[in-house]
């Protein structure tokens, strides 16, 4: 019933793009099938596969690092007060800083290469991380850590069964939120200062013949390829952590 | 059992002050001139009024607040045997299961022992392998019985350990904890502040007074307690009351 539903909306989405594109008769609204047929010759070029392949490591090493240092981050500043207190305002800062600010300075001050590329993004998701888990690690239960003192719980056994099953949850909701903003930032990225992935591959469609379909179609291949991350992965993660409620 | 005075210490509390130091209020005194003994194979109760410093003794004894002039014996920081503590709220890790949750509060080396016994005799058997949260609270404090017992400890340390559980379940429960001690000849602390109770089980009755928390009276109860029926526990209750007013409500 519910995949019923999903299909049906598809469809209506589907349909209304496809009466859009006919009562506007454009080539700057290319119908359905023009988006297809696109996807279809860029797959067959085999351009497809490699901006998209491209793209799919970078947010995935980046992806990576910020979710990793973010959470110990995270941890730190929700159990440590007075380093909380230090860095709450870099974080504040480095929070509300446009990606772009920071994705061009990082081009400028470490060069056009892939190190930058993947600092930037790492720094554009890494305080998100480190608020959601910082937040975490404050909500800690004090019963809990009264009777693990009170049971002399050793840090190994803290750590695995008292702290890590408390931050799961905004771990996992870090990485859901993470995970959607940390493509979406590695396309503007790739389009400041990469020579391939998506993002590359749309800013080139766009400035030699305003094709729209190309655009399209790189962004529902990829739009896809994430939903099915964050469907077969994260959200089967997240009923794994949730099992015992 | 009638704690005759010849049997060993296997708690020694001395508290001379404990003072509450709130970021924006006056400091408050919780705890002045607090001194008993608990010795071997006993049940002492601890009455008092609410709010009397009756939680803060525990956290004091149990190690985890080090704020405080006096002394405890066994030094709770220091000494390798750590008593078994029955939290007022079953204090269960939601995310393991009952058996996980007995065997993580043992030390490492003895988690792998065979507790068929305990969680047969408790009751648990059905229940290792589920999750705290689809347990009844009744059910939830055997499973907070099963790990203070499960490394068995000289002394078990019972917080308010009935309360809000209906009429049998607190009954059951009560005479579960009564028999296993009297079958491992362990000590109980018990904090209360139901008078009939304590009357039901203890050999001897600390009365607290209120905040800041002493010692108002000594209550040796000789009686055998298979043999305390209503009418002794009444008029046993009615003495008391009588005798400290300001503790024990008629």
């Amino acid at each position: 019933m519910n995949l019923l539903t999903r299909l049906v909306s598809v469809a209506v989405l589907v349909a209304a793009w496809q009466a859009a594109a006919q009562a506007a008769g454009s080539r700057l609204l290319p119908a359905p099938l023009a988006v297809a047929t696109f996807i279809a010759e860029e797959a067959a070029r085999g351009d497809l596969f490699h901006n998209v392949g491209v793209t799919l490591l970078r947010v995935g090493v980046s992806f990576g690092l910020a979710m990793a240092l973010g959470v110990l981050l995270g941890v730190a500043l929700g159990r440590a007060k007075a380093l909380n207190l230090a860095l709450d305002t870099p974080l504040l800062v480095v929070l509300n800083t446009p990606a772009l600010v920071i994705t061009v300075l990082a081009y400028i001050w470490v060069g056009l290469n892939e190190t930058a590329a993947i600092l930037a993004v790492v720094l554009n998701k890494l305080p998100n991380v480190a608020v959601i888990v910082r937040e975490g690690a404050r909500e800690l239960d004090p019963g809990l850590e009264e009777m693990a003192r009170t049971y002399r719980f050793d840090r190994r056994t803290w750590i695995a069964h008292v702290l890590v099953p408390q931050l799961q949850p905004y771990v996992v909701a870090a990485a859901r939120s993470g995970l959607s903003l940390a493509w979406k930032i590695v396309l503007v990225i790739e389009l400041l200062g990469r020579p391939d992935g998506v993002g590359f591959a749309i800013n080139f469609y766009f400035v030699q013949s305003t094709n729209v379909a190309a655009i399209l179609g790189y962004s529902i291949v990829f739009m896809s390829v994430m939903i099915a991350i964050d469907i077969l992965i994260l959200q089967r993660l997240q009923a794994h952590v949730r099992r015992w409620r | 059992m009638s704690g005759a005075g010849a049997e060993p210490t296997v708690l020694r509390v001395a508290i001379d002050r404990k003072v509450y130091h709130p970021a924006s209020a006056e400091p408050v005194e919780a705890v002045r001139g607090l001194a008993f003994a608990v010795r071997s194979g006993e049940i002492v109760c601890l009455i008092g009024p609410s709010g009397a410093g009756k939680s803060t003794t525990l956290r004091i004894l149990l190690g985890l607040d080090p704020d405080y002039e006096g002394r405890v014996e066994p030094d709770p920081r220091t000494d390798s045997a750590r008593p078994g503590m029955v939290f007022q709220e079953p204090r269960l890790l939601p995310w393991r299961t009952v058996e996980q949750n007995v065997r993580l509060a043992m030390p490492r080396a003895r988690r792998g022992r065979d507790l068929d016994a305990l969680f047969a005799h408790l009751g648990l058997a059905p229940w290792r392998g589920r999750y705290p949260g689809a347990l009844s609270l009744g059910m939830q404090r055997r499973v907070a019985l099963a790990r203070a017992l499960a490394d068995e400890p000289r002394l078990l340390v019972l917080d308010e350990p009935f309360v809000s559980l209906d009429d049998a379940a607190a009954a059951s429960l009560r005479g579960l904890v009564v028999e296993t001690v009297d079958r491992l000849g362990m000590s109980v602390l018990m904090v209360t502040h139901n008078v009939a109770e304590a009357i039901a089980v203890a050999d001897r009755l600390l009365l607290l007074s209120a905040r800041p928390a002493s010692l108002v009276a000594e209550v040796t109860l000789d009686r055998p307690r298979q043999v305390r029926d209503r009418a002794w526990a009444e008029a046993t209750r009615a003495g008391l009351a009588a005798a400290h007013p300001g503790v024990i409500a008629e």
